[in-house]
């Protein structure tokens, strides 16, 4: 878990756009990534990264949870009784999972299916888990807020690159559009970039381009 | 006070309430919806036994145009007043086989003669329930296609009945009857082989032989369900 961010002292008069606020909405798109730098979630962006519309929808999935589930803590924060804090943020956090399913299945059934499991998984996810607990509870909602967005889309970036690139090379198309066929080129699709094991070393090389460009290092 | 026991099991249990209470909302409230949505997928799985289906075919338009649905009882006989959408085939499969109501979807052709009927099958896996349709063309003995599903299957050995279509596709033109008896239709162990002579066997799934048995098990069991019926019409229409 990531110790930088540290408890954000929220002025007063602090515009909602302010410099740190902002800073927290970029930090987990590059820097303070929860998958590539964190190295968190990476089961799931591995599962549901074959096809580029599931990965969206779950991105879109993991952003809502984490940002709301952000705010309700962040504003129950100093009624939370903290020997029993993590059941009340898994309490919390299972309640938004459970609403998301439940209006995917509503408005979205066949991406719901193709999901089954994984929103269900968001639950455990620890991205959730380690937002609320290192910055929700400590911080105002509204910072939480973004925190959480942030956060939702620093996650989301990395799973629609990966399932870019699979979609693409995997079964030649995107969001179901045939790309190469409408070149008029015979693709034929690369079976490594379907199974989990390619998306692994996938993910690898995307942790490596990245980290060689900001120039990170684990500190040890 | 923030500490103390009491405070922590009120606030528990009015967490527990206020979660509970929005969740229960949310699930009455998209209730219909969902329900509407099962129904499609259901169509959709009757129909692509026996059809090809493309991306934007009115699901809808098709089933109610083409297909009727009743239900039968062991003896065979045609439940007249219920419907098929009513009977939950996991809950009949818990029930003995004389017992059982049966729906079954028959599909006509535009001038109104029966081209194939789709028959609902039930069964258990490897690690859980699977389930699916079979479609049997007019004569009532030639398998026209085949549709399964699981719940747990292992991805990539068993869930094969269900993501691989050649795996389907292998039980087209196999034979239910033979002399009038239920012969069923077979998963082999092993993959690789040709059974194309053979009509009651079909190649089986490498590494995926209990899963195969749930199948074999699932098919036969409920080709005896329907053989009063499916041998009673079959003298009728030759």
């Amino acid at each position: 878990m990531s110790a930088e961010v540290a408890e954000v002292k929220v002025e007063k008069a602090e515009p909602l756009f302010s410099k740190k606020n902002k800073k927290l909405f970029t930090n987990p798109l590059d820097i303070d990534n929860p998958v590539t730098v964190q190295v968190l979630g990476v089961c799931s962006s591995l599962a549901v990264t074959t096809q580029m519309k599931p990965a969206f929808v779950m991105s879109i999935g993991l952003t809502i949870v984490t940002a709301c589930s952000n705010v309700v803590i962040s504003a129950l924060r100093n009624t939370i009784p903290s020997r029993i804090r993590i059941i009340v943020q898994l309490a919390i956090v299972s309640l938004w999972v459970i609403l998301v399913d439940q209006i995917l299945k509503a408005y979205v059934y066949d991406v719901s299916k193709q999901l089954s499991v994984f929103v269900g998984l968001i639950i455990t996810n620890c991205i959730v888990m380690g937002r609320l607990e290192a910055f929700a509870m400590g911080n105002k909602p509204w910072p939480s807020f973004i925190d959480g967005i942030g956060n939702g889309v620093g996650y989301g970036l990395i799973l629609m690159t990966l399932a870019f690139v699979r979609e693409l090379f995997g079964a030649g198309s995107l969001f179901g559009f045939k790309v190469w066929e409408s070149m008029g080129l015979h693709y034929q699709g690369n079976g490594l970039m379907l199974l989990p094991a390619g998306a692994c070393i996938l993910l690898g090389v995307i942790i490596w381009v990245q980290r060689s460009i900001n120039g990170y290092r684990e500190s040890h | 006070m923030r500490q103390s026991n009491s405070y922590i099991i009120i606030y528990s249990a009015v967490l527990t309430i206020v979660c509970g209470g929005l969740l229960a909302l949310a699930a009455e409230g998209l209730k219909d919806k969902q329900q509407a949505n099962i129904e499609l997928e259901q169509k959709k799985n009757i129909l692509s036994t026996v059809m090809e289906l493309k991306e934007g075919d009115n699901i809808e338009e098709i089933y109610n145009k083409r297909v009727k649905a009743f239900v039968i009882d062991f003896q065979g006989n045609v439940k007249e007043g219920m419907l098929a959408k009513d009977v939950a085939v996991a809950s009949e499969y818990k029930k003995p086989r004389e017992e059982r109501l049966l729906p079954i979807y028959e599909f006509r052709s535009d001038s109104g003669k029966i081209e194939f009927v789709s028959l609902p099958v039930y069964g258990y896996g490897l690690w859980n329930n699977i389930w699916g349709y079979v479609a049997l063309t007019a004569d009532l003995n030639t398998i026209q296609g085949v549709k399964f599903q699981h719940a747990g299957e292992t991805p990539g050995l068993g869930a094969r009945i269900e993501s691989d279509g050649t795996v389907q596709g292998r039980y087209k033109g196999k034979k239910v009857f033979e002399n009038g008896e239920v012969v069923s239709v077979v998963m082999q162990k092993g993959e690789g082989k040709d059974y194309s002579n053979d009509a009651h066997s079909v190649d089986g799934m490498s590494g995926a032989t209990l899963t195969g048995k749930g199948v074999n098990n699932m098919l036969k069991d409920y080709f005896a369900c329907y053989k009063n019926y499916l041998t009673k019409n079959q003298t009728a229409s030759n």
